[in-house]
């Protein structure tokens, strides 16, 4: 495969996983700021935003109208939604003999519906609506995806930047909200702590998955485990890496050259880590340094892609 | 219905206007033509909503498919479906077999041309075109001199644009030998015309266009370099924001080829490797939609970026084949057009099945002179042009107009032609809820591997602006499909 070509499938699937994530933020923040508890409206705002990396130009400015407007529809903001639909269409477009025909329709509607002026302007009565129609859009893109195109190396390199992207956002979400988690204000009433509870679990769509394995009995650690440890469950971290891992064992068996031992150690270590280490060894150790190591190590493995698929120099390929 | 009219008919065709000019689906008395009448029985039995929403379901289906090319000259990015015509343009059996054979002469000769002019010269020493003509050409390409060309095919793709004139005959206005694009709206055309009228097509018996990309992969397979069975093609596109970015993936998918970018691209020792997950592979045939001026940076213009450095080199090592060959443009400069009739008679030693359109050269003081004192009758084109860029259409212009081209024609001859202002053929087109004529020519596509290889129809091209001329989708222009007979 070409690797403009692997390049570009990897950032559209990245892209739209970015996209569902910050829908997903949005809606839950958006949700949770009708119970008003201790947190107020502009600290649940300035959580999300560092939740979501910290993008420019989206701090607290009064109006939550306005700001979610932007966050969804200012295409010149590089973390709002329609941004990160628009590039995940552009590199659809740049490979659109890669995929299938049915996946480049099912996007480009979605891409019409967010450029559609009359849906921007219905954005502030029908919010929820409109949020709940996009990651609708995301979803019937990934199942086209999976059911629609040949599982070889391309599929692979969707399926790698779907879970490192994830893997990435759930890490520095946790990262955010954990001191939140574990330093609750005592006044804080248990109804308000439940809702915050249930909010950060909903970020991921678990709060289902993790009644299923620990009842609705919500406490920090137990969502921490399991957002963290789970390997059955496709939004927690040790899934994802899991899911990375196994895409990079599938772009080696379509290639066959240049094993790759870096980056099969790169990822193999934090598999491990994640696989070996417990929560309470977590929990009682440093967790935020626990969670700052999952980013940096998936930033590590991006490079090491890059380094091995797409900005190879040409002396080193023809030595081979 | 033996007179072909019905009360139904009448309302839709309504004042359809019939004069000199052609009309594709009605005689001059009015009367429906024979191979038109089923269409026509049709329509009108059709309920007056259910042609309007015939079309939007055409539309639509245009635009999530994403069919759709990017207008130069207007704000960036600005993407627009390629208008489209509902009714089909329909061409009898006999129709074709005139124009199949009449294609497959004059490129037979063209090709034979580019070979001669490009080795011995043959026909410059025998003086059939004058020598000046065919050096000065802005297409001719010196490179090229002496070059060995894999099975001496220069023109692997071309689109030729015909046009049907008042007696009915069809011309050939243009050929277009350098990139000629189009085609896939000639295969989306069609699609999406067996899903709007699928029993009208059933009953038509229409002959099958769809296999082109397979003969275009078998002609291009058919052109690889001695020793490589199982060669790597590759279509070559200058990228996302060229306007026939569309076509470049529709049929990179449909041959099942890989479409690469000047930078996937890199050449060693000449030979050229496109750069993969899996290291560098080598490539044999490249299809080529970047224009000659584009695709070498050491070669042609120093200033690109689209083309890839060493591909000529590479190419004239008989490392790897490109398809078409660069420097053909020399053959579709207007010029030169208007000696093909000569080159039909010089190589093949035959008359041509299809003329040409009268042409005036304006380096020949004779012509110019006719020319300058009747600029508000005739077209003048530029000769190295295309894309409907860089004309003047005589009857349409303002006097301001006509003089600055009579001075640009002044100051450089070589550089323009004229030809008198076509009457060419019209048909009827949906245009609001009525059916009104409109001007449209015919662009085959013509594959030349083994052999000559034309798939029954091409594009038709419409002039969707009441009384305009020009047919190029740059310009405001649509397309119909074309339904050649069994």
């Amino acid at each position: 495969m070409l690797s403009r070509v692997a390049d570009s499938l990897y950032w559209m699937s990245r892209y739209l996983e970015r996209a569902e994530n910050t829908v997903r933020q949005l809606d839950v923040t958006l949700s949770l700021m009708l119970d008003t508890g201790e947190v107020d409206l502009k600290a649940r705002w300035q959580r999300m935003i560092a939740a979501l990396g910290k993008p420019v130009g989206m701090d607290w400015n009064g109006s939550i109208e306005s700001m979610s407007k932007s966050l969804v529809y200012d295409s010149l903001s590089p973390a709002s939604v329609i941004y990160c639909l628009n590039g995940a269409r552009e590199n659809a477009r740049q490979v659109r003999e890669e995929i299938s025909t049915e996946m480049w329709q099912r996007l480009n509607r979605l891409y019409h519906q967010m450029h559609s002026l009359h849906t921007q302007s219905q954005f502030t009565a029908n919010t929820s609506d409109q949020l709940a129609s996009v990651i609708d859009g995301i979803y019937l893109f990934k199942g086209t995806t999976d059911t629609s195109m040949i599982h070889g190396q391309g599929w692979q390199f969707i399926r790698l930047g779907r879970y490192l992207e994830r893997a990435y956002s759930t890490a520095t979400l946790l990262e955010v909200y954990q001191p939140d988690l574990f330093e609750a204000p005592s006044s804080e009433s248990a109804g308000h702590l439940y809702l915050e509870l249930v909010g950060l679990l909903r970020c991921c769509t678990s709060f289902e998955a993790y009644c299923q394995v620990y009842t609705a009995d919500l406490s920090p650690d137990r969502i921490l485990e399991f957002l963290l440890l789970n390997r059955d469950f496709p939004h927690a971290i040790h899934y994802c890496v899991d899911g990375a891992h196994q895409a990079i064992e599938g772009i080696q068996q379509t290639g066959g050259r240049r094993p790759p031992e870096e980056l099969k150690a790169g990822i193999g270590k934090l598999s491990a880590m994640l696989r070996y280490t417990s929560i309470s060894e977590i929990i009682t150790g440093d967790t935020a340094g626990f969670l700052h190591t999952i980013r940096e190590q998936c930033l590590r493995i991006h490079e090491l892609i890059y380094r091995y698929y797409v900005h190879y120099s040409i002396q080193s390929a023809l030595a081979v | 219905m033996s007179t072909g009219h019905s009360v139904e008919l009448d309302s839709l065709f309504g004042d359809y206007p019939l004069d000199q000019a052609f009309d594709e689906m009605r005689q001059g008395s009015g009367d429906v033509r024979a191979q038109y009448r089923a269409l026509a029985e049709t329509l009108a039995s059709l309920p007056p909503d259910e042609l309007q929403r015939r079309k939007q379901s055409a539309d639509l289906s245009f635009l999530t498919q994403g069919i759709t090319f990017t207008v130069y000259g207007r704000e960036e990015g600005t993407e627009r479906i390629f208008p489209y015509d509902l009714l089909p343009r329909i061409v009898t059996a006999e129709e074709w077999d005139r124009i199949e054979r009449g294609l497959t002469q004059r490129i037979t000769a063209l090709n034979l041309f580019l070979r001669d002019v490009y080795s011995d010269g043959k026909i410059l020493n025998d003086r059939i075109i004058p020598r000046e003509l065919v050096y000065s050409c802005k297409h001719y390409r010196r490179p090229m001199r002496g070059l060995q060309v894999p099975r001496n095919v220069y023109i692997a793709v071309v689109g030729s644009d015909l046009l049907r004139l008042n007696n009915g005959e069809f011309v050939v206005l243009e050929d277009n030998l350098r990139v000629p694009s189009g085609v896939s709206y000639m295969l989306t055309n069609r699609r999406v015309m067996k899903r709007t009228f699928p029993a009208l097509f059933q009953s038509y018996g229409v002959r099958p266009i769809e296999h082109y990309p397979q003969v275009l992969l078998a002609t291009l397979r058919s052109l690889a370099p001695e020793g490589r069975p199982e060669p790597n093609i590759v279509l070559l596109t200058p990228g996302v924001f060229n306007s026939a970015y569309f076509e470049h993936t529709y049929l990179a998918r449909q041959m099942g080829i890989d479409l690469v970018e000047g930078r996937d691209l890199v050449t060693h020792d000449n030979i050229v490797y496109m750069r993969t997950t899996d290291g560098l592979k080598r490539v044999d045939v490249i299809y080529r939609r970047v224009d000659d001026d584009f695709s070498d940076p050491l070669i042609f213009r120093p200033d690109s970026s689209l083309g890839c450095a060493g591909l000529f080199n590479a190419y004239r090592a008989g490392n790897v084949t490109v398809a078409n060959a660069f420097g053909t443009g020399l053959a579709d400069d207007k010029a030169v057009y208007a000696y093909v009739p000569r080159m039909v008679r010089y190589y093949l030693n035959e008359d041509p099945i299809l003329p040409n359109v009268e042409t005036f050269l304006l380096s020949e003081e004779k012509d110019r002179r006719h020319v300058l004192s009747n600029l508000d009758k005739l077209v003048v084109k530029a000769v190295g042009e295309s894309g409907g860029y860089g004309m003047l259409i005589g009857p349409h212009s303002t006097a301001r107009q006509r003089e600055e081209f009579a001075r640009q024609i002044e100051a450089n001859p070589r550089n323009y032609i004229a030809q008198p202002t076509l009457d060419f053929s019209r048909a009827p087109c949906l245009i609001g809820d009525r059916l009104e004529p409109r001007h449209v020519d015919l662009r085959p596509y013509i594959l030349f591997g083994d052999k000559v290889n034309i798939v029954p129809g091409g594009l038709t091209r419409v002039a969707l602006e009441k009384g305009s001329l020009v047919v190029n989708s740059s310009q405001g222009g649509g397309s119909k499909d074309t339904w050649v007979l069994e």
